[in-house]
C-alpha cells in the first residue's frame, strides 16, 4: 500500500464522519409506537435557548401606581396610560434590548431613538417605528394568546409566555431572521433560477422555493395545495405551489428547530384529528406573522427610510420592501422561544387589553381599542386551513 | 412434480453445514436439510403470531392489520406481549426464517458445487431488514425503532420517519439506493427485451444467439457486457440498492438528527468558494 492509499484510507473515514453527529440523542415519543412519531435531537446541534437580561430594577406596585407618564411628559402617545416610573423602567429595557449602551451601533442608547435636547421629538424614524412597534407587542400580548396557549396545559386565558422587544431583537436594532422579497429571476436562460433551484438557507437548504414568504406570510394565499376533490383543469394546485408550500414549512421547521412530525402525522398531513396541538398554535402563529407584516412594518410606509438614506443603514430589502417577520425571527432555532420563559410578566404594560373569551373570568376591560386587524385571533375554534 | 429426467444427477447428498446426514433428503422435488426445518419452524411461528396479533387487534382488513414494535420508553427491554412484545418476538422469527433460507440456500450451493452469489445477494437483503428493525434501534437505545409489520402502517413509518429529516431524498445514501434500484430495474428491462427478442424471431427466422444479442448493444451503445456478464452487473446493482438503503436508514437518527438538505452545507462551506 503506497502512501497515498494510507493517506485516503485515513482521510475517507475521517471525512466521512465528519459530517455525522456523534452521541447519544433526545428521543420523544409523541405518537402511538410503531408509527415513527418520535422528535429526536442533537443535544450539541440544537440552537441554544437564549439569555434574558435582568430587569433594570424591581418594579414595585407604588411605581405602577403613580402619576402617569401622558401627564408628566409630552407626546406619549402609546404609553400615556403608564406610570412614569413604569414608562422610565420600560425606556430603560428597550434600550438594553435593541440598541444597548456600550455596544458598537451608532447612537447606542437613549440616542438611538431620541433627539437628546427634545425627548418628546418624533425626528428621528426609529422613535416612530418604536411606537409602532409597541402597539404590536401589546396587540401580539392582547390578541394573539392562541398562539402561545394550549401546548404547554396553559389556556388563552392565562398567562402566557407573550412576546417582549426582547424575544425578537436580542440586541439588535434590526431581529437577526428577517426577510424581504426576494429580487426576480432574470429573464433570460443564464442565472435565471426560477425562484429556486438553489440551496437556499430560508428553506433549511432544500432547493425550493426560497421566497414562500412574500406569498404567504405577507400575502394571505391558502398554504393548503391539495384537497378532498379530484384535481379538475380549473384547480390551481401545481407542482410550484406545492413546493413553495414545502418550502415554507421547511423555513418553519428550521426556525423553530424541529421537523414535520412535530405537528404533522404524514399519513395525512391536511388530516386536523391525526395532527398534534401544535399545528393549532403554528396555524394561529401564521397568521399573528400576517398580522405583523401588513398591519404594523409595512404600515409604517414611508417611515422607513430609503436604501442608502436611512440613519442607521438600510432598512429594506433589495426590493424596495422593509426587512419583515417570519417564524425564525421569535423562535430562532427554538421550539419555545427563550425557552418559554414569562418574560412579559415583568414588563406589565406591554401586556396590552386582553378581551378574554365569554367563560374566562374578564380580568380587562373587552371595550379596550385593539389596534389589530380585521384578521385577529377571533378565529374558528377548529382552523379550516 | 415430476422429477426431471436430468433432475437426479443435481440430487446430491452431503455437503451440509450441521446435522450431517440428519435431514438430507427431499420431499418431492424440494431439499429439506436442517434449515429447511427451522426455516419451516420460524415461518410457522412467526405467522401464527401475526395471526393472534391480528386476532387481539382491532381489524382483520389485511391492508391494515398492525403488529407495531413497543413504546420508546422499553429501551431495549422486553416488552408485554400485547405491547409490542409480539412484534419482538415476530422479529426473531422472521430472522431466524430468512437465515435459515439463506444457509440452505448455502448447503445447496455446496451440493452443486456453485458459488455463494446466491445466498450472498439474499444476504443483502436480510441485512437490510435487520439493519431497520435491530441495528438502528440498537444504536437508537430503544426496539421502537423498529418498523411496524402490516401493510399501510410500515408505509406510514417509512413517511414519518422521512419526514423527520425535512426531505428525505437529500440523504446521500438514499440517492446512491434510488439510484441503484432504478438502475437495476434499468438493466432488467434492458436485458429481458433482448432475451425476448433475441428467442422469439420473426416467422420463418431462426432464434438468434447471443452473438446477435452482443451485437446489437455494441450497435447501441457501442458496448456489450455479455450473457454472463449482464448478471453479474445485475448482482452488483441489486446487492448495492440492498447496501445503500441499509446506510441511509442507519444514518439517519443515530448519526444525524437534522434535516438532510442541511447536509449538505458541509459541500457549500468547503473552503475553495465558501
Amino acid at each position: 500500500m503506497n502512501r497515498l492509499n494510507k493517506l485516503v484510507a485515513i482521510a475517507l473515514p475521517a471525512l466521512l464522519l465528519a459530517g455525522c453527529e456523534l452521541g447519544r440523542k433526545e428521543q420523544e415519543q409523541v405518537g402511538p409506537r410503531g408509527t415513527a412519531l418520535v422528535l429526536i435531537a442533537d443535544p450539541d446541534s440544537k440552537a441554544k435557548v437564549g439569555e434574558i437580561p435582568a430587569p433594570p430594577y424591581e418594579l414595585t406596585a407604588e411605581m405602577v401606581a403613580g402619576e402617569k407618564a401622558g401627564t408628566a411628559y409630552e407626546n406619549v402617545q402609546v404609553l400615556g396610560d403608564t406610570s412614569v416610573d413604569e414608562f422610565n423602567y420600560l425606556m430603560q429595557a428597550m434600550t438594553t434590548w435593541i440598541a444597548p449602551d456600550g455596544s458598537n451601533i451608532k447612537d447606542a442608547g437613549c440616542t438611538y431613538c431620541h433627539n437628546p435636547e427634545n425627548m418628546a421629538s418624533d425626528e428621528k424614524y426609529t422613535k416612530v417605528v418604536a411606537r409602532k412597534m409597541l402597539l404590536m407587542t401589546r396587540n401580539i400580548n392582547a390578541n394573539w394568546r392562541p398562539h402561545f396557549a394550549n401546548n404547554y396545559g396553559e389556556t388563552a386565558g392565562q398567562e402566557n409566555a407573550g412576546v417582549t422587544c426582547w424575544t425578537c431583537h436580542r440586541g439588535n436594532p434590526v431581529p437577526v431572521n428577517n426577510w424581504s422579497t426576494a429580487v426576480p429571476d432574470p429573464g433570460n436562460i443564464t442565472g435565471n433560477k426560477r425562484g429556486g433551484n438553489t440551496p437556499a438557507a430560508s428553506v433549511a437548504y432544500a432547493s425550493l422555493n426560497y421566497d414562500p414568504f412574500t406569498d404567504y406570510l405577507a400575502g394571505k394565499d391558502n398554504i393548503r395545495v391539495g384537497g378532498k376533490a379530484f384535481p379538475t383543469a380549473a384547480s390551481s394546485a401545481a407542482i410550484q405551489t406545492t413546493e413553495k408550500t414545502y418550502g415554507l414549512m421547511m423555513h418553519m421547521s428550521q426556525g423553530l428547530g424541529v421537523n414535520c412530525t412535530f405537528c404533522h402525522n404524514s399519513n395525512n398531513f391536511a388530516k386536523w384529528d391525526d395532527s398534534r396541538s401544535q399545528r393549532v398554535n403554528a396555524w394561529y402563529g401564521i397568521r399573528m406573522v400576517r398580522d405583523i407584516n401588513n398591519n404594523y412594518i409595512s404600515a409604517l410606509g414611508d417611515v422607513w427610510p430609503a436604501n442608502g438614506k436611512g440613519l442607521y443603514g438600510n432598512r429594506r430589502g433589495p426590493h424596495g420592501d422593509p426587512y419583515k417577520v417570519n417564524c425564525a425571527t421569535c423562535h430562532q432555532g427554538v421550539n419555545k422561544p427563550l425557552g418559554g420563559v414569562k418574560m412579559l410578566k415583568d414588563y406589565p404594560t406591554l401586556k396590552g387589553n386582553y378581551a378574554a373569551p365569554a367563560p374566562v373570568v374578564a380580568t380587562a376591560p373587552a371595550a379596550a381599542p385593539a389596534p389589530a386587524s380585521a384578521e385577529t385571533a377571533a378565529a374558528p375554534a377548529k382552523p379550516a386551513a | 412434480m415430476a422429477v426431471l429426467s436430468f433432475e437426479r444427477k443435481y440430487r446430491v447428498r452431503g455437503g451440509t453445514l450441521i446435522g450431517g446426514d440428519l435431514f438430507d433428503f427431499w420431499i418431492g422435488p424440494f431439499y429439506v436439510g436442517f434449515f429447511g426445518v427451522t426455516t419451516i419452524f420460524f415461518a410457522a411461528l412467526g405467522t401464527a403470531l401475526i395471526l393472534y396479533g391480528a386476532a387481539i387487534g382491532p381489524t382483520w382488513n389485511p391492508w391494515l392489520i398492525n403488529i407495531a414494535p413497543p413504546d420508546i420508553s422499553y429501551g431495549l427491554k422486553l416488552a408485554p406481549l400485547k405491547e409490542g412484545g409480539l412484534w419482538q418476538i415476530i422479529t426473531i422469527c422472521a430472522i431466524g426464517a430468512f437465515c435459515s433460507w439463506a444457509l440452505r440456500e448455502v448447503e445447496i450451493c455446496r451440493k452443486l458445487g456453485m458459488g455463494y452469489h446466491v445466498p450472498a445477494a439474499f444476504g443483502m437483503a436480510i441485512f437490510a431488514y435487520v439493519t431497520l428493525v435491530v441495528f438502528r434501534p440498537l444504536l437508537m437505545g430503544a426496539w421502537g425503532y423498529g418498523f411496524p409489520y402490516g401493510i399501510f402502517p410500515h408505509l406510514d413509518w417509512v413517511s414519518n420517519t422521512g419526514y423527520q429529516y425535512l426531505h428525505f431524498h437529500y440523504n446521500p445514501a438514499h440517492m446512491l439506493a434510488v439510484s441503484f434500484f432504478f438502475t437495476t430495474t434499468l438493466a432488467l428491462g434492458l436485458h429481458g427485451a433482448l432475451v425476448l427478442s433475441a428467442v422469439n424471431p420473426a416467422k420463418g427466422e431462426v432464434v438468434k444467439s447471443p452473438e446477435y444479442e452482443d451485437t446489437f448493444f455494441r450497435d447501441l451503445i457501442g458496448y456489450s457486457v455479455g450473457t454472463l456478464g449482464i448478471h453479474r452487473v445485475g448482482l452488483l446493482l441489486a446487492m448495492n440498492a440492498g447496501f445503500w438503503s441499509a446506510v441511509c436508514i442507519i444514518i439517519s437518527g443515530p448519526f444525524w438528527s437534522r434535516g438532510w438538505p442541511e447536509w449538505w452545507t458541509w459541500w457549500l462551506n468547503l473552503p475553495i468558494w465558501r
